[in-house]
């Protein structure tokens, strides 16, 4: 049985909260607000508590999470989520504390963003931080606006960023949120920049180079250094999408690879919980030369209080509604805390080491387009399943019938039916054993029995959808469904 | 230290030896040695699990808190009742700790409460489609902006004045920068004058940008100021309190195309500003301007009801640089704290939130009426939320801080013609004995 | 009635001095399952090798590139309530817009269904 939906479970009148009783005399609103203005019908529904909470923990036990079971899904880092992590955020003195209060009554919240300011900066080797921005994609478009500010001031003119081809669909499109032109740049044959199309394309009107390092394939490019000379010889700026920091905690650091803005990803490297797609939080960190174009405000703390600084004179202004996502931050900060400068290098160490186990194995039975040791993830390609009629899809679907979710797919798009593996450092030897057994099967199987792969998922609480009608004729509102 | 390593020194051994490596350090020998970390990072060691919690526990006690305290701040984000059912939901392991249902078999869970989140924001703001949440409510109207000047193919905007001034710097900042110019419409008496939108208008603009109920908690005219703009070929987007739409009409019914808030107010804890929920809703002629992830029900190969991300060639990941946003994490479970408190509340609980913050915030302000000193500065309809005009104001909020007390706050941050003025929010969790407290010591501090 | 090619595989059949666009059976194929297409307006103007729509199935979007610069005379509106016609009859039912051609020697340039063919395989 499907879980009906909320509304098909409304009974009129039924109450699921009681709240205080009104103890101020009530007035008539119709004497106090115009007629138009009061509200006629409010079409929600109407359930008991112990209904609210059966609806919601029966829809719970039909995701895959990583409480449940391995999630491998390349650039997304789903490692482990510390509980103790919850419980911090749900501190009342960071929980229950109104972004308004007068600064002196939130002290420790402010201590704690600043702190975790400097301890960021440390591990990616930059000299100031935002906490701001509330995901990846925004602190995208916050290291662009910054970008911005600087060639403004400069005088340079510049119109165009230069992505590899590997890039995250989110920098083109942060690109043109803030008006610059994409230019493409090609991988060369071990998936690193193609330095001469790099070379070709280059003029002083580029802005910058964007890219992750290691790149969305989880190499390491090793050309970096002149790749940083290139870009910084037309006055342009190095900015690093740190999707994939999780490889390189402690090991090297973008500041001193030669990046001049840096986004992270909270959610992904300092194991902040994925929420079902979010919260997230994106920080933005950049060199000294940078740093006046931050956007406001500040956390500034003059040797005896914490303040916010708004008066910024070139900064490029707030990008979100208050100092960011702040419990989000706070999950990092206890992430760092009990991991500090040792536990950081570890993580990324047995990513590593991780991602290489599993490639080392599965390179035997998939086509591994670019052989060479991978950092924290690593992608495949299922061409060779080709044969048998069988796509990279199919063998998604089919691994979760053996309780695994599938790998990122058909991303990056420059490896044909790409699988792209991310197993972090938190899983085991016998997690990531179980799961290349099943890989293994799965590919026998697309051999002797290629349909078993066609026709999977089977075990899961629904099979294969239909997106096409979904899209055709949308039905994403309750109140207007389609004929 | 804690370690959330699992892997045990033998292991290491037979996965290095697997790999045909020595040690870990062979995996990072492709990092010329220049760039490589020399020494460690300069960051404190690591430390129990229970060292850390005692730590950052003493650091959060440190703030005041608004249990300790008794908070009337409003501005954007609210002290409301929150049920103990939601955090409980929130906890389950399965949701939070899910990513994006990108394998829809086994995302059912999420999928299904996006869709019946859009549902619900669908019928409290009376729009026909909603997506499946924003960052929050600010960067809400970034968005609602970019589909408007994507829509009419426009690029300058009415922003009134009585909209939250964080919200309209932050449109500044990233409208801003797409070259979108804003044009500021000034308020009297606390609201906008329609007529005012109507001077400024012309087919130049792409959208007028309003609140409802405004900054300052007035109810403003958002049905003339959208005529105002249609006759144009403008939109009208509309940033609402969904608290408020439990007693004031819909946005959709009044004629909002975009209807945008925040969603703080819906169970969602004060946090010190985030993570909140930005929620967005439209028109279906906008359907395809629509920013970030939408779920749509369908049903699988065996006819069973399910749900899918849909509509996905709008996202960036498919359309790259020529996507309407570049927006990929939204706040997804943020938008399940929203579902569950809309469901548990439901429609009468929902009203009757409304409907007693409202009371109360009136009988706040006859109760301020009478201490002496006190005036209003604005006279028309208004929600939970008033302005108040205190004789050495910042002075005096200072002082009840110190007594346990959040006043309010002063609307000098952003307005220079409102010295001495107050933004002040009730909600249905003061009580009769608060706002009693509250009047006397504002009197004892302005008259003492 | 001549039927020419765009190497971005739009297909254009001459009547008169007006031609019939649609994607081929090769776009139709690559796209997959098509679930909108944005029209052009009629009356609007085209020009020829610009970009005049764009066709979106559930898992790609692709723009639509014009063969000959004229106006638009028809749109098919059965497509927005069945864009799965791209699918079903790319080269009939599924056709997009008729273009009167402002320079009808344009559509000598179109390449003819071999040339077309070589660039398919």
């Amino acid at each position: 049985m499907a879980e009906p939906l909320i509304f098909d479970l409304n009974k009129d009148g039924r109450r699921g909260y009681a709240l205080p009783a009104l103890d101020v005399p009530a007035l008539d609103p119709a004497d106090h607000i115009p007629s138009r203005f009061l509200r006629q019908e409010l079409p929600l529904p109407s359930l008991s508590e112990l209904e609210v909470v059966r609806h919601f923990t029966r829809l719970s036990r039909l995701n895959h999470s990583v409480d449940i079971g391995f999630y491998p899904l390349g650039s997304c880092t789903m490692k482990y989520n510390p509980k103790v992590n919850e419980n911090m955020a749900r501190l009342p003195g960071f929980a229950h504390i109104h972004p308004q209060q007068p600064e002196e009554t939130v002290q420790g919240a402010l201590e704690m963003l600043k702190t975790l300011e400097d301890q960021l900066a440390e591990v990616t080797g930059m000299d100031a931080m935002t906490l701001q921005p509330a995901a990846g994609a925004h602190g995208e478009m916050t290291g662009l606006l910054i970008m911005k500010a600087y060639h403004k001031k400069q005088g340079n003119h510049k119109t165009k960023i230069m992505i590899p081809d590997s890039g995250h669909g989110t920098n083109p499109a942060s690109c043109s949120m803030v008006g610059y032109e994409v230019i493409n740049i090609k991988s060369d044959a071990r998936g690193s920049i193609d330095i001469e199309d790099l070379k070709a394309k280059l003029s002083p009107d580029v802005a910058g180079l964007m890219i992750t390092n290691p790149s969305t394939l989880g190499l390491f490019d090793e050309n970096i250094g002149e790749l940083a000379s290139l870009i910084h010889s037309v006055d342009g700026l190095l900015y690093y999408d740190g999707a994939n920091l999780n490889a390189i905690m402690g090991w090297t650091r973008p500041g001193d690879m030669g990046f001049d803005i840096v986004h992270l990803n909270l959610h992904k490297t300092f194991s902040t919980p994925h929420g079902g797609g979010g919260p997230g939080a994106g920080p933005v960190g950049v060199k000294k030369h940078l740093e006046a174009f931050l956007p406001n405000p500040r956390v500034v703390f003059d040797g005896k209080k914490y303040k916010l600084q708004t008066k910024c004179r070139e900064s490029v202004g707030p990008v979100l509604g208050s100092v960011g996502n702040f419990l989000v931050l706070v999950r990092a900060f206890a992430y760092i805390m009990v991991n500090g400068r040792e536990g950081l290098k570890n993580a990324s160490a047995y990513a590593v080491l991780n991602a290489n186990y599993m490639m080392a194995r599965l390179k035997k039975t998939y086509h591994l387009p670019y052989d060479r040791f991978c950092k924290h993830e690593f992608v495949l390609s299922g061409k060779s399943l080709a044969q048998y009629g069988v796509k990279t899809l199919d063998v998604a679907k089919r691994l979760l019938d053996f309780g695994f979710h599938a790998p990122t797919i058909y991303f990056p798009m420059i490896v044909e039916e790409s699988m792209m593996f991310e197993p972090t450092e938190t899983e085991s030897k016998g997690t990531l054993d179980c799961f290349m057994e099943a890989m293994e099967m799965i590919a026998r199987e697309a051999a002797e029995n290629p349909d078993n792969l066609k026709n999977a998922p089977l075990k899961t609480p629904v099979r294969r959808l239909d997106e096409a009608t979904a899209a055709r004729k949308p039905d994403i509102n309750y109140f207007q469904r389609p004929e | 230290m804690a370690t959330y390593i699992p892997t045990t020194p033998d292991e290491l051994q037979e996965m290095l030896g697997a790999i045909g490596v020595k040690s870990i350090d062979d995996l990072f020998a492709e990092i010329p040695p220049e760039l490589r970390l020399q020494g460690e990072l300069n960051l404190p060691a690591g430390m129990s699990e229970s060292e850390m919690a005692r730590k950052v526990a003493r650091l959060a006690e440190t703030n005041e808190t608004v249990d300790k305290n008794v908070c009337f701040l409003g501005g954007g984000a609210y002290d409301h009742i929150i049920p103990a059912v939601i955090d409980h939901i929130l906890l389950r392991g399965d949701f939070f700790t899910a990513y994006t249902p990108y394998q829809p078999e086994v995302s059912q869970g999420t999928l299904q409460c996006i869709y019946e989140y859009q549902s619900l924001i669908c019928g409290l703001t009376g729009m026909d489609q909603s997506n499946a949440s924003l960052y929050e409510g600010a960067t809400a109207n970034v968005e609602a902006i970019n589909m408007a000047t994507a829509q009419t193919g426009r690029s300058k905007v009415l922003v009134l004045q009585t909209l939250n001034p964080e919200y309209r710097r932050v449109i500044n900042t990233l409208n801003g920068a797409l070259g979108v110019e804003i044009v500021t419409v000034p308020f009297e008496d606390g609201a906008v004058d329609p007529s005012r939108v109507q001077e400024l208008m012309n087919d130049k603009i792409a959208a007028v940008v309003m609140q409802y109920p405004n900054f300052f908690g007035s109810i403003e005219d958002i049905e003339r100021i959208s005529e105002i703009a249609h006759a144009a070929g403008a939109l009208s987007i509309v940033s609402a309190n969904p608290i408020a739409l439990g007693l004031i009409e819909a946005p959709g019914k009044l004629g909002a195309d975009i209807v945008t808030g925040e969603g703080q107010p819906l169970g969602i804890p004060l946090s010190f500003g985030g993570p909140y929920l930005g929620f967005i809703a439209a028109k279906k002629a906008l359907l395809r301007r629509m920013p970030g992830r939408i779920v749509g029900r369908t049903k699988d190969i065996d006819g069973k009801i399910g749900f899918v991300l849909t509509l996905q060639a709008r996202e960036q990941h498919i359309r790259r640089e020529k996507a309407s946003s570049n927006i990929c994490s939204n706040q997804a479970l943020m938008a399940l704290n929203a579902t569950i408190y809309m469901s548990l509340l439901g429609r009468d609980g929902i009203k009757e939130v409304a409907y007693q913050s409202f009371q109360k915030a009136h009988y706040m302000k006859r109760e301020l009426a009478k201490v002496e000193g006190v005036s209003f500065p604005f006279t028309g309809s208004f929600f939970h939320e008033l302005v108040v005009k205190i004789p050495n104001a910042r002075k005096v909020l200072g002082k009840m801080s110190k007594k346990g007390v959040f006043a309010g706050i002063p609307l000098d941050n952003w307005f220079t013609s409102l010295k001495d003025c107050v933004l002040i929010a009730v909600t249905e969790k003061r009580t009769k004995d608060e706002i009693d407290n509250y009047c006397n010591m504002l009197g004892g501090f302005i008259n003492g | 009635m001549t039927t020419k090619f765009t190497k971005e595989h739009e297909w254009a059949k001459l009547e008169g001095d007006t031609v019939t666009v649609g994607i081929t059976d090769y776009a139709a194929h690559q796209l997959g399952d098509v679930v909108f297409v944005e029209l052009p307006a009629k009356g609007s103007k085209l020009q020829k090798d610009k970009v005049f729509g764009t066709i979106e199935s559930v898992k790609t979007v692709s723009d639509l590139y014009s063969p000959v610069t004229g106006e638009v005379v028809a749109v098919n509106d059965n497509l927005e309530n069945n864009p799965a016609l791209v699918n079903e009859e790319p080269m009939g039912a599924g056709w997009i817009c008729k273009v009167k051609m402002a320079n009808p020697s344009e559509f000598d340039q179109l390449l003819s269904e071999a040339d077309y063919k070589k660039i398919c395989d």
